[in-house]
């Protein structure tokens, strides 16, 4: 919402400066925004007189000017056809910034004449597109700062425009009259009177307005009448001024009055040419279908339900939104048919919101219209049309009337202090509210508020405690500490939120550089990660990127991986922590631990440390995070996982064959190639939701058990098929004393050569720790045996001589 | 005795001049074994007069214990030059870099959930979660937004697709954290003191919006909670957070869900185009707040005769960038790894508050 200074201040009579005004205006609730304070730039600007002209000895077109100036007589060097002897002139002097020109004035020759200082066109102030001469003012003494004699003579040139943002309850504060009565009540001045007298019409009007009975709760209030004989030529250049400063273009006079009414009341109206509208004005909802060439000569097509205004000819207006071009006021004009009514504000959202038209009546129309102006409003206009345009008025035809909108509210002045925190005496809270146009009364801790008309948004008392708070300004609140609990503040976090930091700090311990991607990824990159589906598409998405939820976080690393790849940074290790979505209903997302881990293991050294990264670099942090986040130290690795791993190479961490806590593995080529990722990569994929909870509550940990007595290691190497698992064969051996057998750790692993295909050796280490009395070489054989026969029956494979 | 001194001179001599234990150790038979020079020289002592012994015993004893120790010296002196000339022959270029250990990090995001949790935990708040794709009625319904606000299309909200047929209104990426209020006050009532920090969407693309963020949602309710305690609790946390004492502003504004409703602006210096906090007359806008619209308390089936209480709602990353200098928003979501590793914080950097966010 734009307006000037000056407009202001027909409705508000104030001595307050521009400053305090626009930071009450903030306070109050209307945050400014911007203002163009074009006096401002141009306050170095100082009054002159020319003294003498002549004409530069070199140059035929410009003149040597003697100039009087605050500074004494100084010469100055013109172009302009009218610098002469004894004009009243603009001045800049030499360091003054000439914001037409984007230029600071120096002192400079001029075909070898010094000049010091420059005569101002409008343009070159850029107060008009006149640029034929230097300005030459009608009166003024030298040495007066020029904004101050534009301030006395033609004040809208320096006029500050202030645009302040409105937010959608504030319907009162479109108009400039609304935004001065909040001033008038912060202490800003006085609210000057507006009471529209009613223009008596001469005859009937020739037009006459119906509304359908089916019509009538979504348009319930029509008034216009016939203003004949009227010349619509531009409107006065004060009008013209306070429009082009909001940066609304000037038409004529008679829309440029239905816009200062939009603007300056929060009253948008149309004005129809009377002889272009056949027959009478009907309004009524559009069975759908019909179409109309709007005023923005756009054609839109009604959709049914939306209300319209139709003469016999049909559709001539958009009810509330925007008139159409057929019977639309021109040049020509002499006969207009002026309109002022009511429309429900959730059909026009509706509707506007259909047709895809923002129009400042519809913005109006849906935020709320006071609905008690609609008559006075269409006095106020009528008395400007016969102003400015003269003319003849008709008597009024209105349909139907004003909703009832009249309600009141209990206010206990108490509820201030209690809810905000302020202590405000009650007799200030009526002035507030009085001053805001509400009537208060009652006694003790019961005010009866009742709601001005133009108020839609106040629906109870605590929307009364907002008006008081806010008029007296928040900036008073003084902080009251919120009661703690005594004692030490228990601890607040479930254990999944200290699960997800576990995970994210001990990825981060591991190496893994924490990205945070967006939620939402590109459809063929979630396709390809068993995504992409309709349920999880979105429908207005901001690009074809980012259409689709995403299915599992490593699409969105994987592709933060090529843009690094693509900025020549070959090695990395990324990991994310977030929610991945299964289904689009609310809660089908599931908590994952990704991490992509590409490239080498860090860059060349003279150690020979380098090497790629593989499948057991990323198993080792998966495990190392699992175990993080307190999943058991047992579990099973199932292949068989989606087909975005690598068929061979990947494993799934299973507690049985239905419960993944995570993945690890390399990612399928196929995927890499699709998504223009140098691979290999290495990644793991954990769900911490699916880590079951520890059943204990105690923090004790148990005794631990430190036995004095040596432990002893053998070692064991077994020939098996190729495809035996090293984790069968490692739980085989452990399982052949469970007492004694401490550990069982794989430590070589060797394929091929003189074992022949489909053959791999697995060699072990056993360590068996005695409890009780140290082991003699006939049962540490005993238990080797036992082993041998574990692995061999498991296993079908063969100790290997 | 005569000689001594000659032969004490002839032993040291030789044993400073060895150049190897061997030779130490054939000195030592020569002198000290049991046909060693002063071995026999000792066994003369029996054929001594006691007066004669008495002298030469003594300077004997003195001699062997002597020479004795010279060759321990001697031996310990040639071990160390060995090792000496060891440890020279084994000298490495340590300016040679170390063996390469990654280094991971925490995102700046991750990190300032972590200190807004500890600083609100110590005020009692407990962290409150919601889903990221709501219906349309916890994301606005119930939050006093109904289908024709316009607050609704100043939201610019993302829409789920909806198939042909199903006539259901579209859920929504969630605006905002505030549909979590309305699913705690379902859960669990009043009073509460809660903050819910998570994820929201918002279709808008430019240098200072993402169509994704990160937002921390404050709720507190009780029979007595009043819009000072809110101003409170944001002061007392902008001072925690920010490290310096923090003023803050409250200005009139309206958000559907509550009323009355306040933005507020923090303290702070423009001066010589950085943003300095807690210092300066200048007001930096930082978040939306007021007191729980009674409506809202009812949609969350609570009894607003009885209840009230105030909510608010911050941009996380903003105050991330505020605080640690980051020039623009899009980069926190490019995972550019130089970045990363700039902006990101050590794993074991975990804020709290007897150590400091």
């Amino acid at each position: 919402m734009k307006f000037t200074l000056s407009w202001l201040k027909d409705h508000l009579e104030t001595e307050a400066s521009l400053d305090e005004i626009l930071e009450a205006l903030t306070d109050l609730g209307l945050e400014v925004e911007e203002v163009e304070d074009r006096a401002a730039r141009l306050k170095d600007f100082t009054i002159a007189k020319v003294k003498s002209a002549e004409k530069h000895p070199d140059a035929d077109k410009l003149r040597v000017c003697q100039v009087e100036t605050d500074d004494g007589v100084q010469q100055i060097i013109c172009g302009a056809p009218n610098a002469r002897e004894g004009i009243t002139v603009v001045l800049a002097k030499p360091g003054t910034y000439v914001p037409g020109i984007d230029t600071t004035i120096g002192v400079g020759k001029i075909r070898g004449i010094e000049s010091f200082g420059m005569m101002a066109s409008e343009r070159e102030l850029e107060l008009s597109d006149e640029h034929d001469g230097i300005i030459e003012l009608p009166s003024g003494e030298v040495g007066d700062r020029f904004v101050d004699w534009l301030a006395a003579n033609d004040p809208a040139k320096v006029d500050p425009v202030i645009e302040i943002a409105i937010t959608p309850n504030r319907q009162d504060a479109l108009g400039v009259r609304g935004i001065a009565r909040d001033l008038a009540a912060r202490g800003l001045g006085t609210l000057k009177l507006h009471e529209p007298s009613e223009v008596p019409g001469t005859y009937p009007c020739p037009i006459n307005v119906t509304i359908d009975a089916d019509t009538l709760d979504d348009a319930p209030h029509f008034t216009g009448r016939l203003i004949r004989g009227v010349k619509n030529g531009p409107s006065p250049q004060w009008l013209q001024d306070r429009l082009r400063a909001i940066g609304l273009r000037p038409i004529s006079a008679l829309v440029d009055i239905t816009n200062f009414f939009t603007f300056d009341q929060n009253r948008p109206l149309h004005v129809f040419d009377a002889d272009k509208v056949a027959g009478n004005l009907r309004v009524h909802r559009a069975a759908g279908g019909e179409t109309i060439t709007a005023l923005d000569d756009k054609d839109y097509t009604f959709v049914a339900g939306q209300v319209v205004i139709s003469d016999d000819n049909g559709p001539e207006s958009i009810a509330g939104v925007m008139g159409g071009a057929e019977t639309g006021c021109t040049g020509e004009t002499v006969n207009v048919f002026l309109e002022s009514a009511w429309w429900e504000p959730v059909r026009i959202a509706y509707t506007g919101r259909e047709l895809k038209i923002n129009s400042d009546a519809r913005y109006r129309f849906e935020r709320g219209v006071d609905p008690e102006y609609t008559r006075p409003g269409l006095e106020a206009a009528t008395q400007m049309v016969l102003d400015l345009c003269g003319g003849e008025a008709s008597e009024v035809v209105e349909a139907g009337a004003a909703p009832q909108t009249a309600r009141s509210y209990t206010l206990d002045p108490k509820r201030v202090e209690s809810l905000v925190g302020m202590e405000i005496a009650r007799d200030e809270q009526v002035r507030i509210l009085t001053a805001l146009g509400f009537s208060a009364s009652g006694s003790g801790d019961a005010l009866e508020v009742w709601v001005p008309s133009w108020r839609r948004d106040v629906q109870g008392e605590a929307d009364l405690v907002e008006e008081v708070a806010r008029v007296t300004s928040l900036t008073g609140l003084k902080p009251q500490p919120l009661p703690r609990a005594p004692g030490v503040p228990a601890p607040v976090l479930t254990p999944m939120q200290l699960r997800e930091r576990a995970a994210r700090r001990t990825a981060a311990a591991l190496g893994y550089n924490e990205c945070v991607t967006y939620s939402f990824i590109d459809k063929a990159s979630a396709e390809l990660f068993g995504g992409g589906s309709d349920d999880v598409m979105l429908e207005n998405p901001i690009s074809s990127e980012l259409s689709h939820m995403r299915p599992a976080v490593l699409p969105g690393l994987l592709q933060a991986a090529a843009r690094n790849q693509s900025r020549g940074m070959m090695d990395m290790a990324l990991f994310e922590v977030g929610s991945a979505f299964h289904g689009g209903e609310p809660g089908e997302q599931h908590l994952v631990v990704s991490g992509l881990l590409i490239g080498q293991t860090g860059p060349r050294d003279p150690h020979g440390a380098r090497r790629g990264v593989d499948v057991f670099d990323v198993k080792a942090d998966a495990e190392a995070i699992l175990a993080a986040i307190g999943a058991p130290a047992k579990s099973q690795i199932l292949r068989g996982a989606r087909e975005w791993w690598h068929p061979g190479r990947h494993g799934m961490i299973c507690l049985g064959p239905k419960k993944v806590l995570g993945i690890f593995g390399e990612v399928h080529p196929k995927i890499l190639d699709a998504m223009d990722v140098k691979g290999p990569a290495m990644a793991f994929t954990l769900f911490p939701e699916e880590v079951p909870m520890p059943r204990k509550t105690s923090a004790s940990r148990g005794a631990v058990t430190m036995s004095d007595l040596q432990a002893v290691e053998r070692d064991f190497a077994f020939v098996v098929g190729a495809e035996v698992a090293a984790l069968d064969l490692v739980n085989a051996a452990a399982g052949a004393d469970k007492a004694l057998i401490e550990d069982v750790r794989v430590f070589d692993e060797f394929i091929g050569g003189s074992l022949g295909d489909g053959q791999k050796s697995l060699a072990i280490t056993v360590r068996l720790q005695p409890t009780d009395k140290t082991l003699t070489e006939e049962e540490i054989d005993a238990v080797g045996a036992k082993i041998v026969d574990k692995v061999t029956k498991a296993t079908g494979g063969t100790l290997r001589g | 005795m005569d000689g001594l001194d000659e032969l004490r001179k002839s032993w040291l001599d030789r044993i400073g001049g060895a150049t190897d234990e061997g030779a130490l150790e054939e000195f030592r038979v020569a002198a000290l074994g049991k046909k060693g020079e002063i071995s026999l020289k000792m066994r003369e002592l029996g054929k001594m007069s006691p007066e004669e012994r008495q002298v030469a015993g003594p300077a004997l004893n003195a001699l062997k214990d002597e020479v004795n120790a010279a060759i321990v010296a001697k031996k310990a002196g040639l071990a160390d030059a060995a090792l000496d000339e060891r440890l020279k022959a084994e000298w490495l270029d340590v300016t040679l870099p170390a063996r390469h250990r990654r280094q991971g990090t925490i995102h700046p995001v991750s990190q300032v959930m972590e200190e807004v949790t500890a600083i609100f935990a110590d005020m009692g708040f407990s962290v409150a979660e919601g889903p990221q794709i709501e219906t349309d009625f916890y994301n606005f319904d119930a939050l006093n937004i109904p289908g024709h606000h316009p607050a609704r299309a100043e939201m610019d909200t993302f829409y789920t697709h909806r198939k042909e047929g199903d006539n259901r209104p579209p859920h929504v990426l969630r605006t905002h954290t505030s549909p979590v209020q309305i699913r705690h006050m379902e859960q669990y009532g009043a009073p509460c003191r809660i903050i819910a920090p998570g994820r929201v969407y918002r279709a808008d693309y430019d240098q200072t919006h993402t169509p994704m963020f990160h937002q921390v949602e404050g709720l507190v309710l009780g029979e007595d909670i009043s819009m000072a305690n809110l101003k409170w609790v944001l002061e007392e946390f902008y001072s925690a957070f920010f490290g310096v004492a923090v003023k803050t502003r409250f200005r009139a504004s309206h958000f559907p869900f509550v009323e009355p409703g306040a933005e507020v602006d923090i303290q702070c210096s423009f001066e010589g185009g950085t943003v300095k906090i807690g210092e300066g007359n200048d007001w930096l806008e930082i978040l939306g707040s007021g007191m729980v619209h009674p409506k809202v308390l009812e949609a969350g089936k609570i009894d607003p005769s009885k209840y009230q209480g105030f909510a608010f709602g911050m941009g996380i990353d903003r105050i991330a960038m505020l605080k640690y200098g980051i020039p623009d928003l899009r980069d926190f979501f490019a995972s550019d790894l130089r970045w990363l590793r700039h902006y990101g914080f050590a794993s074991l950097e975990v804020p709290t508050v007897h150590a400091g966010v």
